[in-house]
């Protein structure tokens, strides 16, 4: 009689200590895996179910401004830390991190650039700077950018990823959304256009300011757009919120976004723009 | 960093030339009532003294202390006259704002304020005071009907925040708030706006861009409520203390940063003992600020306001 062999087959590793959180290539909406390379020449864009992966400023860029056209400013305005603050970690360490993790001085880039051959200014946030938050610098570096363009008489185009106000900033920070909102009465009043490109997410003292003033808000498919965030409506109204609760899809049916722009086609969606806003005849 | 000292003296004098306008300006000179005007005097002197993390977590209790008065209370008080306006001639009443015409001190203005509810069932009928969009569209088109009059605006800051619901998210709470903003820096009136309460984020900003602004002393201003920003960054709710310490929504805090013009003195031991004489002394410092900035060209008014805010922040480079 042949011998019997009990094998049992046990995986005696660790679960991985990120159980649940797959890597960032990875599509969190359909499972599918890229390269860098191919993330890249796909815009971040998943090739099998159009999830919109975050994009950095640089990148963001990049996609947008014809080659070579993008001129930064403000390259080395920081945020100081006014209230010394400190929470578990001080601010200055925090935002000395957030400059080594993602080579950024703060969480928008801007200067002037070309899209499709117009000329504008071009202000840019990113996420991965400390949440994309508002304090001193971003709303400085926006406040410039706009001035910029009310000079020049050139359109403004923002893209915006941000949770909010920046908390370690108290209530400077929420003094940035009165004066990036001042800002946007500047260029209202030299006619230059204001162009919103609303990306995931956009929320609170960002929503409530400045993003929500363009002369054309458009958003990618997706991004959160709320003032207050789904988790904290719940918790404080114990409401039952539906599946499309604040993005941009549901902000679409609302009313508070012109059009949803997927990412290949938002910068020929920004040319035909700024070629409509170019005509300088005045029909008034 | 070798830019760090420089951030810092940048901040002693913008501190100290806050401080010579204040003394310049008469906001907290003529007070009736001149006990309080000396205490309130030898705080401000005591300035550069760090307020403790007590200090300060006084003040949030003071802020929303039950008998503190609302809007409401002041306006019955200070004005002469008040017809009510309501309705935001779209969808909604928003009881969490009241706004309407008022003589005060003998001229015609214009009122907005958040209005909180003192039982339990105007405390819902208000809504806690927080506004939901149809509050800042009331609040913009009496604010609109003032500038087209040429009447003064007064607004009353007193707001956990703006109400964070689902309705009030599909109704564009974010896009109002920016517009409301927007529609404050481009009025041609004077415009004071004084915190007497709860100046809570978002909610309590987008109707005080105003041309002079004011804190009571015992009224806080803040980006996020202390138990938020220590549910955020302490993960602890319950650290709400330590955050307000961190944070420092006081009003003498305030002023030091240049966030505020002056702050209106209340009564010892705070504005809800004496609904009265808090009052008067608000009636007075807002009767000040308002002469104050009816001295500025009316076209002049738009950019100065504009310049009032883009000079917020402490940066370098």
């Amino acid at each position: 009689m042949a011998e019997r062999y009990e094998a049992v087959i046990e995986d005696r590793r660790e679960p991985a200590d990120d159980d649940g959180k797959k890597h960032p290539n990875t599509c969190p909406k359909c499972g599918s895996h890229y390269r860098d390379d191919e993330l890249e020449a796909n815009l971040r864009v998943c090739l099998q179910c159009g999830h919109h992966y975050p994009v950095g400023a640089r990148e963001r860029i990049a996609q947008l401004a014809d080659r070579g056209t993008f001129a930064e400013q403000d390259a080395d305005l920081r945020s100081a830390d006014p209230l010394s603050f400190f929470d578990l970690k001080a601010y200055t360490e925090r935002i000395a991190q957030a400059e080594m993790a993602t080579g950024l001085g703060d969480a928008l880039v801007a200067g002037a650039a070309a899209i499709e051959r117009r000329p504008c200014e071009l202000a840019v946030m990113d996420f991965a700077f400390m949440g994309g938050s508002m304090g001193s610098a971003v709303g400085e570096k926006f406040a410039r950018a706009a001035d910029r363009a009310a000079g020049r008489r050139v359109p403004l185009v923002t893209v915006t990823a941000s949770g909010g106000a920046r908390m370690q900033e108290g209530i400077l920070s929420l003094m940035q959304m009165p004066k990036t909102v001042a800002a946007v009465d500047v260029l209202r009043e030299a006619r230059a256009p204001f162009v919103t490109v609303m990306t995931h997410p956009t929320t609170a003292g960002v929503l409530a300011s400045f993003a929500s003033l363009g002369d054309v808000i458009v958003s990618e498919p997706g991004a959160l757009l709320a003032f207050t965030g789904p988790r904290v409506v719940q918790q404080t109204t114990r409401e039952k919120l539906p599946d499309d609760f604040g993005l941009a899809e549901s902000n679409a049916r609302f009313g508070h976004v012109d059009a949803i722009v997927r990412r290949p086609d938002l910068r020929p969606y920004l040319g035909r723009l700024l070629a409509l806003f170019a005509d300088e005849r005045d029909g008034g | 960093m070798a830019a760090e000292p420089k951030a810092s003296e940048v901040e002693q004098l913008r501190l100290r030339d806050r401080l010579a306008r204040l003394r310049a300006l008469p906001l907290l000179g003529g007070v009736g009532v001149s006990k309080e005007l000396e205490r309130l005097e030898r705080q401000i002197e005591q300035i550069a003294v760090e307020p403790s993390a007590d200090e300060v977590w006084h003040s949030v209790d003071l802020a929303r202390h039950q008998d503190r008065p609302y809007t409401l209370d002041y306006v019955e008080r200070m004005c002469d006259d008040f017809v009510e306006l309501r309705g935001d001639r779209t969808f909604a009443d928003d009881p969490a704002i009241v706004a309407g015409l008022a003589r005060f001190r003998g001229r015609t203005v214009a009122v907005v304020g958040h209005q909180k509810g003192r039982d339990i069932r105007e405390r819902t009928h208000r809504n806690f005071g927080m506004p939901y969009p149809e509050g800042y569209r009331k609040a913009m088109r009496v604010m609109d009907l003032a500038d087209r009059h040429g009447y003064p605006i007064l607004t009353l800051v007193d707001t956990p925040g703006a109400y964070p619901g689902l309705t009030a998210e599909q109704h564009g709470q974010g896009g109002w708030i920016a517009r409301c903003q927007l529609a404050m820096v481009g009025l041609t009136v004077p415009t004071i706006a004084c915190v007497i309460g709860e100046g809570g984020s978002g909610g309590a900003v987008a109707i005080a861009v105003a041309d002079r602004v004011l804190m009571q002393e015992n009224a806080i201003y803040s980006v996020i409520s202390p138990e938020g920003c220590a549910a955020i960054l302490w993960r602890d709710a319950s650290e709400a203390k330590k955050a307000a310490a961190a944070f420092k929504p006081d009003a003498r805090h305030c002023l030091e940063l240049g966030v505020i013009d002056g702050i209106v003195p209340e009564p010892e031991g705070g504005a809800h003992l004496e609904h009265d004489v808090a009052a008067q002394l608000l009636s007075e410092g807002l009767g000040v600020a308002l002469e104050d900035a009816e001295r500025v060209d009316r076209g002049q008014r738009r950019v100065e306001r504009r310049a009032r805010f883009r000079t917020m922040g402490v940066f370098t480079g």
